[in-house]
Formats: structure tokens, C-alpha cells, sequence
């Protein structure tokens, strides 16, 4: 199986300046796609995940389009072909 | 993203390490310190609450502990004034798997000692120390001060429960002491294996006890170079000075109009002399009546005089945060502060008259002031 990850601007040069990363392997779970995302792009991972092993809080994850937040968190399934999107959250000041 | 420009210090300049909640600033300028050059804005939108100089083997580095609302807080550093920085693949300081914590701010990257050229500091929020003897490659987390069975019961101020003052022992290499917001002052004496709270006489007007062990919402500590003994301290009401390393506290705060504040500074060569900005408190925390003042004693707390002359006497509600303050090591003494409000002062003369060095900054949170 093979997923494809859509990279935010500001942690595309961590991704070796791509905005989409394809990963191949298998990946049942959000957390498992991540896994497999790490090896692939180590640097993205403290940016986007807390020494808990938690998304940051204003960090998003959508799984084909799905935020995360309102399926299963990290457990949310993935799909074979699957678009997971890394994206800021709105917030700022 | 907003263009940045960058200095060019020369052999002799002196530096402004400017932090602000939009990102971070280098300033220079050479030893008359009239005119300035800017250079930044460094991570626009990150909050940089800290930021250090490390001169010690021939280095020229800058440390800065960005951290952005959404992909965490960063240790990063440049050795070309801000040209580049490092971007390390895996954090710098990071809480180890089982400590049950995550990185939330960094809040002051000290070098250590000149003989020990390859140690450095690093206090951050969730209130912890990190150590690093690679000069910055890697970092280990303080254990006995994590592990402490105080720490537990520490809880946290309007800033976060922050680790914010670190004071290696100038000449004691066992010997150091830190501050935390809300816990008070600790002090290890064998070189961060163990720790002791050291508040004594230090008020905590917020609690039932006014003077428990520990608990007290210590805002900022100095130590005197040339006489170690001799530390003065900002609290959150309240304004000491200990003769003893820190053992006994005394109330020093004769003639000032508000006993609270943040920042303090202490006089390089000069232990009976500190700076201060006091505030109205509690809930206000803006200058008194209107007016920017900077108070000075040179009689090591007995009196404070105010050193007004160049700032504001009307309308001037600022606001200067625990590190938003800094002296310079020339002669006269640099004195640099920023604001809420993003403005930068400056005095060349220990505080006798000052000038605007920059306006319009965000808002400012760290200052500090090194010589090339």
C-alpha cells in the first residue's frame, strides 16, 4: 500500500523541499502512517508531534479531507491511496 | 514573509540580542553606542523568550529558543550573526521518553563558566534545567532537579511554570542557582546532583504561609561577578538582597514606589549597584502614574534613585518583562530595556540619560547585551 502526505509550507525544506511526500508501506492507522512518514523525512516529526507522542494543539492532521480530531485521533484509519494533509491550525495573534 | 536584513559586527561592538513575541532582532553598534544598526526580524512569528551569546573559544555564536504556536519550540543557533541558523533534525532539548512532559517554551540559554567553555544552560517551560557539554551539540535533562519532591507541588504563574534564571557559580564549579516562577530559588552545591529551596525571608504574598519553604513567584535573580555572595532579586512583591549566596534574603526595596517589577540587573564591576523597573501591581503591571522609570542603587539596595532623563514622564504605561532588561560589560555601563509596547531603550552612562533605539518592535520579552 502506498499513501501520499501533503506538507506544509513551513516544514517543506525538512521534507527535502517537496510538498507531497509518497510513502509506500503499510499503514493501518494514522500513527502507523506517521511511523512510516519519520523514516522517510525524520526532521518533520518533532515539528509536528509533542515528546507525548501527541499532535501538537495547533497542529491539524485531515485523512482524506477528515480532520483527525473528529475520528479516531491517531487511530483514525488509513486507506491504500490515502491524502493526509499536515496543515497549521487558525490561530495565532 | 517580511524581508530580513542582517548586521555586520566589527571586533569591539557591542550587541543587542532583542527577543519579541514576533520573532528576534540583532542590534550593533561600536562602544560610543549611539547609533544602531537592526538587522531581523529572525523566525517572524515565532515568540523568542530567550536568547544568548556565547563568546567563550574563539566563538562568535548566537542562541536563540524560538518557539512557534504550531511546530514547537526550537533550540537553534547562527555563527554568522543570523545569516544562517541551525535547524536541528531531531529538538536539541527535548523532554526524554518517561519524563511525562513536553517542551513547551524555552526561557534563557546561559554559557557557563569561562573555565568550562563547552558548558551550557538551558531553562525551559515546564520548569526545567538542561545541560549540555558539547557547547550546545546535546543536551541532558537536570535529573535531580526534575526528580525533586518538590517539584510536584510547583505551579505555575501568569507566564507558565517557567525555569527562568540560571546563575552558574562564577568561581564555585559545583555551585549554581536557579529561579522558577512559581517556586522560588534553588541552589545546588554539587554541581546540579542535588537541590535545596534557598528563599528564606522571601515573601509570597499570595499564600496562606507568607514565607514557606518554597512556592514564592521569584521574577528574576542576579549574582555579583566579583563577589558571588552578594545576589539581589525581583520578586513578585518584594525586592532582596542576599550577602550569603543566596541563604538569607533582606528586603531592600527603600524608596521605590511599587516593590514590584520584573527585570533586574546588576552592575558588572559593581556589586553594590542594580537597576530595576518597578511596576504597578497587582493587576495593572505598567509603569506607575505614567512614567518610564528606571531606578538605580549604588548603595547595594539602602536607596534607589530614579533615572528618568530621556524616557517618557507622561502617558508611558509600559510594561518590562523579567528578561527584557540588560547591562553591557563597558565603561560606563550599557543599559539596555524593551517593552510591551516594542520599545527599545538605551543608556551609554549607567542610566543617567537614555535614548529610543528602536520603536515599533513587537513586543519585546528578551533583551540581552554582549560584547564582540
Amino acid at each position: 500500500m502506498a499513501f501520499t502526505v501533503v506538507m506544509p509550507g513551513p516544514l517543506r525544506e525538512l521534507a527535502r523541499n517537496r510538498g507531497e511526500v509518497r510513502v509506500a508501506g503499510a499503514a493501518r492507522s494514522v500513527s502507523d502512517a506517521l511511523a512510516l512518514l519519520w523514516k522517510e523525512c525524520p526532521a518533520v516529526r518533532d515539528r509536528v508531534l509533542t515528546e507525548l507522542g501527541e499532535v501538537r494543539p495547533h497542529v491539524n492532521i485531515f485523512v482524506d479531507g477528515e480532520a483527525i480530531r473528529d475520528a479516531g485521533g491517531l487511530a483514525t484509519p488509513v486507506r491504500d491511496g490515502a491524502e493526509i494533509f499536515i496543515l497549521p491550525a487558525v490561530s495565532g495573534g | 514573509m517580511p524581508a530580513t536584513s542582517h548586521v555586520t559586527p566589527r571586533r569591539g561592538d557591542v550587541l543587542l540580542l532583542v527577543g519579541t513575541m514576533k520573532g528576534a532582532f540583532i542590534l550593533r553598534a561600536n562602544e560610543s553606542r549611539k547609533k544602531w544598526e537592526v538587522g531581523g526580524p529572525y523566525f517572524p512569528g515565532s515568540a523568542v523568550y530567550a536568547m544568548g551569546y556565547d563568546g567563550r573559544a574563539r566563538r562568535h555564536r548566537i542562541w536563540a529558543g524560538p518557539a512557534s504556536m504550531h511546530w514547537g519550540a526550537q533550540l537553534r543557533s547562527t555563527d554568522d550573526y543570523g545569516r544562517k541558523w541551525t535547524n536541528p533534525e531531531r529538538a536539541a532539548v527535548k523532554f526524554p521518553e518517561g519524563a511525562g512532559a513536553a517542551l513547551e517554551r524555552i526561557w534563557q540559554i546561559v554559557p557557563g563558566r569561562q573555565k568550562e567553555p563547552d558548558t551550557m544552560y538551558c531553562g525551559v517551560e515546564p520548569a526545567a534545567l538542561f545541560v549540555s557539554r558539547d557547547a550546545g551539540q546535546t543536551w541532558v535533562l537536570n535529573e535531580g532537579l526534575w526528580n525533586h519532591p518538590q517539584r510536584p507541588k510547583w505551579q505555575p504563574g501568569g507566564g507558565g511554570l517557567c525555569l527562568h534564571t540560571i546563575l552558574p557559580h562564577p568561581a564555585d564549579p559545583k555551585s549554581i542557582r536557579i529561579a522558577v516562577s512559581t517556586a522560588g530559588i534553588y541552589a545546588s552545591d554539587d554541581d546540579g546532583a542535588t537541590w535545596r529551596p534557598s528563599n528564606d525571608g522571601i515573601r509570597a504574598q499570595f499564600l496562606p504561609d507568607k514565607y514557606p519553604e518554597f512556592g514564592q513567584c521569584v521574577h528574576k535573580v542576579v549574582q555579583a561577578k566579583q563577589k558571588p555572595e552578594r545576589m539581589y532579586l525581583q520578586n513578585h512583591w518584594g525586592l532582596y538582597r542576599s550577602d550569603d549566596g543566596g541563604g538569607n534574603w533582606t528586603d531592600v526595596a527603600n524608596g521605590v514606589p511599587s516593590d514590584f517589577g520584573f527585570p533586574i540587573c546588576i552592575h558588572p564591576n559593581d556589586p553594590d549597584c542594580a537597576w530595576i523597573v518597578p511596576l504597578e501591581s497587582d493587576g495593572f503591571r505598567c509603569t506607575p502614574e505614567g512614567k518610564l522609570r528606571v531606578y538605580r542603587t549604588r548603595d547595594a539596595g539602602k536607596s534607589w534613585k530614579a533615572m528618568t532623563k530621556g524616557l517618557p514622564q507622561k502617558g508611558a504605561y509600559e510594561t518590562v518583562l523579567r528578561d527584557a532588561m540588560a547591562v553591557d560589560a563597558l565603561d560606563p555601563v550599557g543599559v539596555y530595556f524593551g517593552t510591551r509596547n516594542g520599545k527599545l531603550f538605551g543608556s551609554a552612562d549607567e542610566g543617567k540619560s537614555w535614548s529610543t533605539i528602536a520603536d515599533g518592535l513587537p513586543p519585546v520579552v528578551s533583551v540581552k547585551a554582549a560584547r564582540v
